[in-house]
């Protein structure tokens, strides 16, 4: 059984950034996210979505403020400490991808890490299998397609667990099965007890897999809160560059007989064919 | 009317391979036609778009079997640079197609490598940035513009060349979800503004639905299915090879289960509520 601490594993505390004197990316961010805790993170173009994650391990530190990975303050840590709790899947595969093997590829950490051999191989046939990857263990992860090394990327992160994972932008090049397939991963992280948080534009995937949803824009939370609260309120999507979903945006055509917060097919459904037989 | 592009059957693989990417490919294209395209990935979308400016034979080597005719060119018998001039390509990542240093030396790139005179480069340069509502980005940096202005861009440049079909693979995949919707009408109005005849490939139909002619159905190097998009859309195939049928099309087909028939399945939420308001008031 898995106990989830009911402290938070990640807390900003009104962090700024900038990159040297340019205009600050990120403007007073302030977040408590718990551990177990699946979230999507949605927003504009340029919102900060990107810096922001790159706070989570270290690799940027704030300008302003504190980022606090499960109680450590990154500004006293290591990339490389925080990275063993902290996996980030990069939205280009190619800013990852070095290896000569995809196999090579998924083993790096845990090589580095100083696991056995023998875990390693089973750990990187678990992971690859799991990511319909395995046919493609001897080959080099740049005669892949895109939605393949994305994968790739994604095991390479997967394979030494860490506790925290964080994928910006995870179905770009992905079609609607590898999507579902994802869809499943996460899943199964969010049973193991994982900290899962996604940047995506994809509001179809996040409403089918998300129980919450951070909005940033212009480098500020603008809100964090249940996923259906979120998608169902037009004014705030629009605020931020995004569309509501086709279910909720026919529902909202339909306020005097449908209730307002409706997310899913079924529920539209059930809520028309209650109006209609009433 | 002729098509202005016909494929009788099609095939091509990439050299060193076994595998046909494309087979026996069948289609035609009208002129003023918006198609969609559309399957897994690995289904051979991509490899189909690049026979359509002959980057396939001409750059890719492989084996090609069959006949493509775009607009009266058989692709096998004419260089990339000719059908180049009749086909616009924009590609998903905006960023690896853009090279120069100003938007507006981007648009005249291509014209200037077509030897035309500096006054007709300056008016078309003008024209394309207007038809795409793009002036104020005249005198930037390309690198500077947000990824749906670099998308622009990028298709401003291709007008300029004035082709008459412009072929698009997954354009709004880097995209946030109000620029793709931006991209998507000003697609939809341009193609009636000047008769372009326009192959879209993408995976996120919900925000094409409506826009399209034709839906092409790929899978495994084949087309398995094309027609109208409410006819594509609730084939039970098309759910069978994993492609995401609309949210409204599930409603449409979730209320039939239920006994209640609206009159045709919708394509965006204009029709959707039409047709529920009729059913409601039955």
């Amino acid at each position: 059984m898995i106990i989830k601490l009911n402290y938070p594993v990640i807390v900003f505390e009104d962090v700024w950034f900038s990159y040297s004197d340019l205009e600050p990316i990120l403007r007073g961010v302030n977040l408590r996210i718990n551990e177990g805790e699946v979230i999507a993170i949605l927003g504009e173009n340029g919102a900060g979505k990107t810096t922001l994650i790159k706070h989570l391990n270290g690799l940027l530190k704030p300008t302003h403020g504190n980022v606090y990975i499960y109680g450590e303050n990154t500004k006293n840590t290591s990339v490389a400490k925080l990275s063993k709790k902290v996996g980030i899947v990069f939205q280009n595969p190619d800013h990852q991808l070095f290896a000569e093997t995809v196999e090579d590829e998924v083993s790096f950490a845990l090589r580095n890490f100083n696991y056995p051999e023998h875990i390693i191989s089973l750990r990187v046939e678990k992971i690859l299998k799991m990511l319909d990857l395995w046919e493609y263990r001897k080959v080099s992860p740049f005669s892949l397609s895109g939605g393949e090394r994305k994968r790739v990327a994604i095991a390479s992160i997967l394979s030494y667990d860490p506790s925290i994972i964080v994928m910006d932008e995870p179905t770009i090049g992905q079609d609607y099965a590898q999507k579902q397939k994802l869809s499943e991963i996460i899943r199964l992280l969010h049973i193991q007890g994982k900290t899962i948080i996604v940047v995506t534009h994809d509001i179809e995937f996040v409403c089918e897999n998300f129980p919450k949803t951070i909005i940033l824009s212009q480098g500020k939370v603008l809100a964090y809160d249940l996923t259906r609260n979120i998608l169902t309120n037009f004014e705030l999507l629009l605020k931020a560059r995004l569309l509501p979903p086709q279910i909720p945006y026919l529902a909202s055509r339909f306020d005097s007989i449908v209730s307002k917060n409706v997310l899913y097919v079924w529920e539209m459904r059930d809520e028309l064919l209650r109006a209609i037989r009433r | 009317m002729n098509p202005i592009i016909e494929a009788l059957n099609l095939s091509f693989r990439y050299s060193g391979e076994e595998r046909w990417a494309i087979k026996s490919i069948n289609l035609k294209i009208y002129p003023g036609e918006f198609v969609l395209i559309t399957g897994p990935s690995g289904c051979g979308k991509t490899t189909l778009c690049r026979c359509f400016n002959g980057l396939i034979p001409h750059f890719y080597e492989g084996e090609l079997k069959g006949i493509l005719t775009v607009d009266g060119l058989n692709i096998a018998e004419n260089k990339t640079c000719k059908l180049a001039q009749r086909v616009g390509m924009v590609f998903q990542n905006p960023e690896n197609q853009l090279i120069m240093l100003s938007v507006e030396d981007e648009i005249a790139f291509g014209l200037e490598n077509l030897n035309l005179p500096r006054d007709i480069i300056r008016e078309r340069v003008d024209e394309v940035l207007s038809i795409l509502g793009i002036e104020h980005l005249r005198h930037k940096f390309p690198y500077e513009l947000s990824g749906g202005e670099q998308q622009k861009v990028a298709i401003a440049a291709c007008l300029a060349m004035r082709p008459k079909i412009l072929v698009l693979d997954e354009p709004t995949a880097h995209l946030d979800p109000l620029s793709s919707k931006v991209l998507f009408d000003t697609l939809s109005s341009i193609r009636k503004r000047l008769n372009l005849t326009i192959i879209l490939v993408e995976h996120r139909l919900d925000m094409v639905a409506s826009i399209t002619d034709k839906v092409i159905v790929m899978d495994k190097g084949q087309i398995i299915l094309q027609g109208r998009p409410r006819e594509v859309f609730t084939n039970p195939i098309i759910k069978a090879i994993g492609i995401g049928v609309p949210k409204l099309i599930l409603l449409y087909e979730d209320l039939l289960l239920n006994n209640l028939k609206l009159d045709f399945p919708p394509l965006n939420i204009d029709e959707a509520e039409l047709l529920l308001r009729k059913l409601l008031s039955r």
